[in-house]
């Protein structure tokens, strides 16, 4: 048994993530400008890097890692790269944090722009990457460059897009992913539905509501057993984001503005709410992985990245649960439930890499070059393919053995199984209808928020408390106080206006004597003007 | 006219004085009204707090549940045991999460409300009385959102022996106790993240069948002996091992010690 990330990590780093966030959140974002691009690369200077890399506990993720970092030292001897390995965003965030403060950054670090956004907040420390892109020698498609990278515009527009933090990039997209609901179609059927062309979230919860039907044993009818959790979802920050998206209802504006706490959510919360009371609805952090349930046949929606399609189906290459409980379905991927299927909106996501600034501009452009290698096919198409992730660059996912990858879907279960190969064409096919939440220092903390709106209402249904207005609207004044979103941290760092309420008694009695004074100024001064005309 | 603007301006400005002062007059009186009433719901609640305390230190025998009445209680529910602790696994944030074990079985603590001092506190055998929601995470079951008060009273488990229920249904009726497994066959070592640093998964069998083991990188902290022991096991070796049984999709001790033989 292959052990996933343990729930420990996720729960306890997110702490650490918005404790980091709280103490660096008073600090105003400054322009890291502090590197100049060295007219030639010096390739007789011994240069170490740092390199802090993400993997989805996928042993072939690191032997990729190993085997760019070695094609990239054969062609710059010089430049020795040593990885750090992490399983877990949050981690790396608070590591960077920490060394922030002691001047340890790493070189490259594979990351979040939400994240980037709280590094900002120290001096010079994220190198802004514009004047690198645009490098003639050694800039994206450079003429000084050992190996064959993708010009800017190779790379997939809307990826780039979500590095530009204010108004620099300050980040590459190094992989693609979104969110993928897989289903066990064959209960689905069972249940006497048929899958929609788009699936939607009144769908879920009508099949979820079917399948809680029961056996006069006590088991559910549709698996025999015990346990049935019909639609859990994985990333809890990610529903609640997607479906205000979804709404078209508030979450957050680029000038930091926190407009989650809304009365959409509250309807959205309520929903949730309703299917839980029925125990048609769980979490990741409350229950387990959704794959697991999925693969048990406990689960018939289990939502979660198109980067953990390994993990999903009967016949998935990683399975966490003893082979007795794994039961046999036809499984299928589609697009995450939508509430308007005219205009899907699903979240773009996965890792981006970034590059911090340090005193020697020869390491700052060792660095840049090694980041930019990661983008270059032989890299993007290797690592895509460990996952349901995409290449960031039209380069890669043109190239022909990444086509060859994608036909060859279904034809063994390990490289090519079908619903990996699945979950990265759904990204593929809906590039345009993905979107990403702003960023902006504390923009980490109403993500968090987000999610703890529906851990709790969740997990209080089950524990059977009555989730109505007052008690949405204690959550939210809870919620607030918890991530410090009531002390205006997301407006901090952006600038945001703040709303100072009503205009005070005294000030407006002032401004309407003003007021008067005017028209009385006015009034006497066309009095003066008739009598002169009168006494003409 | 001219008077007459002149009135108006100045009685404006006066005006407007007079509602800057009369607000601040008037905050001063709320804050000094504010800060009677809170006074009196200090005392209030003081004398109030005493009286819960003491009604709670009377119910207290009646409100504690055995571990049989824990094992039979339904998930999601609310649960008061009297445990004593055996590991800590991590604190962070004012949360901490614990093994804890009485005489009739354990109690997984996760993630409690727990100051730094109060952590500081609880070593091995001290007992503390837990009130908190059962919970199950992948088959683990546990309590959480929990707080706790340290009572007298000392507990340290000895590890019971649970070889025999390898592969049997009946173990996890000893889930989170201290037990130990022996003469064992190491099959494989890997690292979490295929380099040391984070969790050692350790796959052992007996009689042909394997099971799985983990060294729970938290869990061990700061003990480098122990985890350059487990990193060294090669495959073949027999070994005794002892650790807490916690559950993941299943049994997956986390190991706490291992004698080679």
């Amino acid at each position: 048994m292959m052990m996933r990330l343990k729930r420990k990590f996720i729960v306890g780093l997110s702490c650490i993530a918005v404790s980091a966030l709280a103490l660096t959140g008073c600090h105003g974002a400054k322009d890291s400008s502090g590197f100049e691009i060295p007219q030639e690369f010096d390739e007789s200077q011994k240069i170490e890097l740092t390199f802090w890399a993400k993997n989805d506990t996928n042993v072939t993720q690191t032997a990729i890692y190993n085997k760019a970092i070695e094609d990239f030292e054969k062609l710059y001897p010089n430049i020795t790269v040593n990885m750090r390995l992490y399983t877990d965003y949050g981690k790396i965030y608070n590591d960077v944090i920490t060394n922030i403060s002691t001047g340890t950054t790493p070189n490259v670090c594979i990351t979040y722009p939400d994240h980037i956004a709280t590094y900002l907040t120290g001096n010079n420390t994220v190198v802004p990457l514009d004047d690198l892109f645009a490098d003639e020698k050694y800039g994206l498609g450079g003429s000084s460059l050992k190996f064959d990278s993708p010009t800017v515009d190779e790379i997939v527009p809307e990826f780039l897009g979500e590095c530009v933090i204010g108004e620099n990039h300050y980040a590459l997209p190094y992989m693609r992913s979104t969110e993928a609901c897989y289903i066990n179609k064959t209960y689905v059927e069972e249940l006497g539905y048929k899958l929609p062309e788009t699936l939607t979230w009144d769908f879920i919860w009508e099949v979820s509501e079917a399948a809680m039907e029961k056996k006069a044993d006590g088991t559910f009818k549709i698996n025999g057993q015990n346990v049935m959790i019909p639609f859990i979802y994985k990333s809890t920050d990610n529903m609640m984001i997607t479906s205000l998206k979804q709404l078209g209802a508030g979450y957050s504006d680029s000038d930091g503005n926190i407009l989650l706490f809304n009365d959409d959510t509250k309807e959205v919360l309520k929903t949730i709410a309703a299917h839980t009371k029925n125990g048609e609805f769980s979490t990741f952090k409350i229950s387990g992985y959704p794959a697991n349930f999925l693969n048990a046949g406990q689960c018939i929606f289990a939502i979660d990245s198109t980067a953990g399609a390994t993990w999903m189906g009967s016949n998935a290459p990683l399975i966490d649960i003893a082979e007795e409980k794994l039961v046999n379905f036809e499984t299928e991927v589609m697009t995450i439930p939508q509430y308007d299927t005219g205009h899907p909106a699903m979240i773009s996501q996965g890792p981006s890499v970034c590059i911090f600034n340090k005193k020697d501009s020869q390491e700052v452009l060792a660095s840049w070059l090694f980041a930019q290698y990661l983008l270059t096919n032989d890299v993007q198409i290797a690592y895509s393919e460990t996952e349901g992730y995409l290449p960031v660059t039209r380069k890669a996912q043109q190239a022909p053995e990444y086509q060859e990858y994608l036909s060859l879907a279904g034809t063994d279960n390990d490289v090519h199984y079908d619903v990996k190969i699945k979950a990265a064409k759904l990204l593929m096919d809906n590039t345009e209808n993905t979107f990403v939440t702003a960023v902006f220092n504390g923009s980490t903390s109403v993500r968090d928020a987000a999610g703890q709106l529906v851990e709790n209402v969740t997990k209080s249904v089950k524990r059977k408390k009555t989730v109505d207005d007052a008690f949405i609207d204690q959550l939210y004044e809870d919620v607030k106080a918890l991530y410090h979103l009531d002390q205006g941290a997301g407006r901090a760092g952006a600038g945001g206006k703040a709303d100072l309420g009503k205009l005070p008694a005294p000030s407006v009695v002032l401004l309407t004597v003003l007021v008067l004074a005017w028209i009385l100024i006015g009034a006497y001064a066309l009095k003066e003007r008739l009598s002169r005309k009168e006494n003409e | 006219m001219k008077k007459t603007l002149a009135v108006v301006l100045t009685m404006g400005l006066a005006l407007a004085f007079v509602g800057c002062g009369k607000q601040a007059a008037e905050v001063a009186e709320t804050a000094t009204e504010a800060a009677s009433v809170v006074e009196e719901a200090a005392t209030t609640a003081e004398s109030v707090a005493e009286a819960v305390a003491e009604v709670a230190e009377e119910a207290k025998a009646e409100g504690v549940m055995t571990y049989a009445e824990y094992a039979a209680a339904e998930l999601d529910s609310e649960v008061v045991v009297e445990t004593y602790v055996q590991a800590k696994q991590s604190w962070w944030e004012d949360k901490a999460t614990f093994y804890t074990q009485d005489e009739d079985g354990a109690y997984f603590i996760y993630e409690m409300a727990c100051s730094q001092e109060d952590y500081d506190k609880l070593v091995p055998g001290t007992k503390i009385k837990v009130s908190g929601v059962k919970s199950e995470w992948s088959g683990e079951v546990e309590i959480v959102d929990a707080t706790f008060e340290i009572e007298d009273g000392n507990f340290v488990a000895t590890a019971k022996d649970a070889t025999d229920l390898l592969g049997k249904d009946e173990l996890i009726d000893m889930q989170n106790q201290l037990v130990s497994f022996s003469d064992m066959t190491v099959e494989a070592v890997s690292f979490k993240n295929e380099q040391p640093g984070d969790d050692i998964y350790l796959t052992l069998s007996k009689d042909g069948a394997s099971y799985e083991f983990c060294l729970e990188y938290y869990l061990n902290g700061s003990d480098e002996e122990f985890y350059n022991l487990v990193s060294g096991l090669e495959a073949g070796q027999t070994v005794d091992v002892e650790g807490f049984l916690y559950w993941y999709e299943g049994a997956n001790p986390h190991i706490t010690k291992v004698t080679v033989k």
